[in-house]
């Protein structure tokens, strides 16, 4: 039987996905590897190894200074993963800000991710909800079109997560503050930028592993096909 | 057909050309405000580039943030350097009271200054965080003299760009650009904290400026260059650090 598709994701929307898709892995691997040079974290201004940490990573150091209680220390790869953290961020940031700009004038999060007014009451938020849990490979229309879960999740991913990202990494930049010292006052401090910036990381990689699953419930290859080509099946051929 | 593809083919040409010559101008317009740092080249050149250009443009003139008396941290932490070596632990033994910091490169008059000759310059103190790249930090009070007014006591030449400053420690050496290099709160810092700079933070002479990482704030310094092209020295990649992975601009 002969396979019907159509457009179901937009150029802009396919190309700034996989932008962001490879830039967010390269921050997460060369971030990974600066922590691991200092896997203690702080509240405040200040914290350096003769103060004591909020909390610390129970992993090996790169740095011997670094109290670990293991007996070895792991080698010094900050160089290249600095290097590459802020290159990937301004290809993460010029992406979003492309997405973002484009999105708005062609009416993007307002037809596909803005849910409808309906669809956010308690009753129809618990019913989602309760699919989800149940892990149900969603109807034949959800190719076609976000639930209301996944369309708040993404907004809460593009509009609040990746700005607070964005604005703790500059917020630890000592040139960046010199200019706008109020990007790290308000958040209390250059060590406390650095400890959102790490819990922020942990709630973009739950999304990551959480949305890579749902991916995988709802069909990996058609999903990932209309990610890439752009083409999804017309949903009556779907069965 | 054919037609079409000619005239295609001359406009694919033409928007190339311009293209190409639109980056080349955008190049030379950015070299010549000093928006390209020295390690440009390499996969990662073009995000260091962005990141240098990008504070040039917005953060030339700007101050690092100052705190309070009461902010300054009672534990620093004075960061592991390899050994001293014969000659500092022979000049710490005279209490530094031959300690020279040479000046030369582009100047009028090049020079060598005593340490008591640099404490007896106009001093400048600054309340300042240094943060290192692997995230840990402290507050720190930091007095010297700025470097700007060295710079003037020799007579940098109009055409200068970068200094270059080495340390005691061979094959430990950094450069800055003028806009750091006249930056007020850039010094020679020998002292900390209301007394001597210690020994383990730099003494007695380090750099501080407090708006890059802490590895540009390099201890135990001898010497400056000043100079219009960082090519002549070493790898020519601007300092030690790119030399060794890291970048040259530390400002991120």
């Amino acid at each position: 039987m002969a396979e019907t598709l159509r457009l179901r994701h937009s150029f802009l929307v396919r190309v700034t996905h996989w932008l962001t898709t490879f830039s967010f892995l390269a921050l997460l691997v060369s971030g990974s590897e600066i922590v691991v040079s200092h896997p203690r974290f702080y509240w405040g201004e200040t914290g350096n190894v003769n103060t004591p940490a909020l909390f610390t990573i129970p992993i090996a150091s790169s740095r011997a200074a670094v109290p670990t209680g293991y007996g070895y220390v792991l080698p010094d790869q900050n160089g290249w993963s600095r290097y590459l953290h802020f290159q990937s961020a301004w290809v993460l940031i010029m992406t979003g800000l492309l997405y973002v700009a484009v999105g708005f004038s062609q009416g993007h999060f307002r037809q596909n991710l803005l849910p409808a007014l309906s669809d956010v009451s308690v009753t129809r938020l618990a019913i989602s909800i309760a699919q989800h849990l149940r892990f149900a490979r969603p109807g034949a229309e959800e190719a076609w079109s976000y639930n209301v879960l996944q369309r708040m999740a993404y907004l809460l991913i593009i509009f609040v997560l990746f700005p607070l990202i964005i604005w703790t990494g500059l917020a630890m930049s000592p040139s960046f503050v010199s200019a706008i010292p109020a990007a790290v006052n308000v958040l209390g401090g250059q060590q406390s930028a650095r400890t959102l910036h790490f819990f922020l990381t942990g709630a973009l990689v739950i999304f990551l592993l959480v949305h890579v699953f749902m991916v995988v419930l709802a069909g990996f290859r058609s999903r990932v096909r209309a990610m890439i080509t752009g083409r999804a099946s017309e949903p009556l051929e779907r069965v | 057909m054919s037609k079409l593809s000619r005239r295609q083919l001359i406009t694919t040409g033409l928007a190339a050309t311009a293209g190409a010559s639109g980056l080349v101008v955008a190049a030379r317009l950015a070299d010549r405000y000093g928006l390209i740092p020295p390690d440009f080249g390499g996969i990662y050149g073009p995000g260091e580039t962005l990141t240098y250009a990008a504070q040039r443009l917005l953060t030339r003139h700007s101050l690092a943030r100052e705190f309070s008396q009461r902010q300054i941290s009672r534990d620093p932490f004075a960061n592991e350097v390899a050994p001293l070596g014969e000659e500092f632990h022979r000049l710490q033994q005279g209490a530094f009271s031959d300690w020279l910091l040479t000046v030369d490169g582009m100047v009028t008059r090049p020079a060598s200054f005593s340490l008591a000759e640099l404490k007896s310059f106009p001093r400048r103190s600054h309340i300042t965080m240094i943060q290192c790249e692997e995230g840990w930090s402290y507050i720190g009070e930091w007095t010297g003299v700025p470097l700007s007014h060295v710079l003037e006591l020799v007579g940098a030449l109009p055409q200068v760009r970068y200094v270059v400053y080495r340390s005691i420690q061979p094959d430990w050496w950094e450069s800055i650009d003028m806009a750091d290099a006249l930056h007020p709160q850039t010094l020679l810092a020998h002292g900390m904290n209301g007394s001597e700079l210690p020994v383990r933070f730099g003494g007695p002479l380090r750099l501080r400026l407090p708006r890059q990482l802490g590895y540009k704030s390099v201890k135990y310094l001898t010497r400056l260059t000043i100079t219009d092209n960082l090519k002549q020295f070493g790898k020519g990649l601007g300092s030690a650090s790119p030399e060794g992975g890291y970048a040259w601009y530390a400002g991120i």
